[in-house]
């Protein structure tokens, strides 16, 4: 019952993830799992601000763009060695972050989407027309692959995987671990409401900068992995499409839970493959699908199923003691209602 | 002075269609609290909607924009009715991701139909007016006149009419409204059309001095939202207003500052002002 929540659900995952490479007839699937991977990762960062801390952030895949020129320009421009420049393209990002946080998390609801959609723009523009920086709307060619470590050869469809596997192993456990911690029990309760946070004694400010800035630097991880993994970028990296594309990825497997988004977000890439006809316009199918959604079911696949699982135990539990409190539950249920 | 005066005239042409595209914005959202981010989607729509009944109907200019400004109400209003009717209770972010949900699919439904090549739209004021050594295109004249008569009326409309005031009314307070018996449900649809009217015959209004393509409207709803936020969310005046403080910046910005960097301006203004006021330029409360 508890496949998903346990332990063991997540290491028949990881397994599964170790094993498929075995399984993939080729290496176009292991592309398209690994990109999937990458975008996980952003997604993963993305429902930090917005699944659990209540901030939708439409910049999210600027500071992702961010991350991957950080790696390109450093690599291509200034030979700076791979690992150094990933690493960088995480607190490049966060950096960035932190000022725009600072901005913009004054702001509330809807207007802080609405500031950083603006700043989304400012980043995609600036990277398109600052060529002597970015290289413009040509982009930046010739990123190269993370070097060789022993004999692993990371040009390699299969090595490339298991590299981006770690990575997105790595985020899930320390996401896992903020979110279990108090400090992402202080998110959600900024989520569930302001006031009450702070009347909790819960530095708002602080706290909010602080997941915003964990969440993009996630977003700078994955556009650095995601930089030298395409080895190619250009400005529409930092489209708000995939912005858009990464909503859809957590709101599908479900907001605010740890599961949620990463199934979204490699599920969806796998079902737009399979719609091979719908690549160019899948969002006429997925528009619609993203609107009913949020009506009918806006807590996602996992949402509903932990929801629906986590009444029945309540149920159980209030049978078994007549007049016992029902659990109180984690899934966003009224975020942002109160103070519109 | 010759270009000076130039930039003013372009100043005013922007400013127009981005008031235009504003004002149905601040409309819906003083309305219903919700950030419509299809309305971008609505003013391409309209282009393409007036496009087709050009090229396909052979109809004129005017039909095309009398038939994008029905084409795209009709449209408005079914997404009232199909998803902003049902998401009423719901929290403000479920709101949000449905319009952007609209938007997708308004989007790529125009790129399945006409692919994603640029389209020129015609107009049969192609004419150059000279006046006191400047040039004046008509096409940007008929933009500024066109934009400020819409306005006008739109003003007129809310202002001396029942049908007008009970619009003002819900956005004032909506449990006051209900109250003295107006149907909430019938304003909010109407506010919808009115708003699609607007983007549309904006967009149709706009396009022959630029393009037609899927992406047109992307850059416009996003410049609408600095003006609102600016101008006050739910602002009819201040939607004027900072449509035309857009318009003059980009005009002015482009021609002083730099061509490459002017779609920036609007955003860095509004990272600015709102670095200094979080609450906007003329908003009295705070967000």
């Amino acid at each position: 019952m508890k496949l998903f929540s346990s332990t063991t659900g997540w290491l028949l995952l990881l397994a599964l993830a170790l094993a498929f490479p075995f399984l993939a007839g080729n290496d176009y699937h292991l592309t398209v799992m690994s990109t999937a991977y990458i975008y996980a990762i952003a997604t993963i960062g993305l429902n930090l601000i917005t699944g659990y801390t209540g901030q939708y952030n439409l910049a999210h895949s600027g500071f992702m763009a961010v991350g991957a020129y950080t790696v390109g320009i450093l690599t291509v421009d200034h030979q700076v060695p791979f690992w150094i420049a990933f690493v960088l393209a995480g607190v490049v990002a966060a950096a960035i972050g932190f000022f725009v946080g600072l901005v913009s998390l004054r702001l509330k609801t809807h207007f802080f989407s609405i500031f950083t959609l603006c700043v989304g723009y400012i980043m995609y523009l600036l990277i398109e027309k600052w060529e002597s920086l970015t290289h413009g709307t040509v982009g930046i060619i010739g990123i190269p692959a993370p070097p060789n470590i022993g004999s692993i050869d990371f040009t390699e469809p299969r090595p490339q995987y298991y590299l981006v596997l770690f990575f997105l192993v790595l985020s899930l456990w320390i996401m896992h671990r903020i979110v279990r911690s108090l400090l992402g029990r202080t998110f959600m309760a900024i989520r569930n409401g302001d006031d009450l946070a702070q009347a909790l004694g819960i530095n708002l400010m602080r706290n909010k900068l602080l997941a915003f800035m964990l969440s993009v630097f996630f977003a700078g991880l994955a556009g650095g992995l995601y930089a030298g993994f395409v080895r190619f970028i250009g400005p529409g990296v930092a489209s708000v499409e995939h912005t858009f594309d990464m909503t859809m990825y957590m709101l599908i497997g479900g907001i605010g839970t740890l599961l949620g988004p990463l199934l979204g977000a490699i599920g969806v890439p796998w079902l737009t493959q399979y719609l091979q006809v719908l690549q160019d316009f899948r969002f006429v199918v997925f528009g619609p699908l993203l609107v009913i959604l949020v009506i009918f079911l806006p807590y996602g696949i996992v949402g509903t199923w932990m929801n629906r699982k986590r009444r029945k135990e309540a149920l159980a539990a209030q049978a078994a003691v007549p007049g016992s409190p029902r659990e109180v539950s984690s899934i966003p249920a009224a975020k942002g209602a109160t103070h519109a | 002075m010759e270009l000076f005066l130039q930039q003013v005239l372009n100043g005013l042409t922007l400013g127009g269609v981005y008031s235009l595209v504003a004002l149905g914005l601040t409309l819906v959202y003083g309305i219903l609290h919700v950030p419509n981010f299809a309305h971008g989607a609505f003013y391409m729509a309209g282009a393409y909607s007036a496009f087709f009944i050009m090229t396909k109907l052979g109809l004129n200019y005017w039909w095309g924009m009398l038939g994008a400004a029905a084409v795209v109400a009709l449209i408005s209003v079914l997404s009232e009715r199909l998803v902003f009717h049902p998401l009423r209770k719901a929290p403000y972010l479920h709101h949000m991701i449905a319009s952007i949900g609209i938007l997708l699919f308004l989007e790529a439904g125009a790129q399945a139909i006409w692919g994603a090549d640029f389209h020129r739209m015609e107009t049969p004021y192609t004419q150059l007016l000279e006046f006191g050594g400047l040039t004046l295109p008509a096409q940007r004249l008929l933009i500024i006149g066109a934009a400020f008569l819409l306005v006008a009326l739109l003003q007129l409309f809310l202002k001396k009419t029942i049908t007008g005031a009970t619009i003002v009314a819900m956005a004032q307070n909506r449990e006051g409204a209900a109250l003295v018996g107006i149907d909430a449900n019938r304003v909010a649809m109407l506010t919808f059309a009115i708003a699609g009217a607007l983007a549309g015959m904006a967009a149709v209004l706009y396009a022959p001095i630029n393009l037609v393509y899927t992406s047109m409207g992307n850059l416009v709803i996003t410049k609408a939202f600095v003006i609102i936020v600016l101008g006050g969310m739910g602002s009819v005046p201040g939607a004027i207003v900072g449509g035309l403080i857009i318009g003059f910046a980009e005009a002015f910005g482009a021609f002083y500052i730099s061509t490459d960097y002017k779609d920036i301006i609007a955003f860095a203004l509004l990272v600015l002002i709102l670095s200094v006021r979080p609450q906007g330029l003329f908003a009295k409360g705070a967000h």
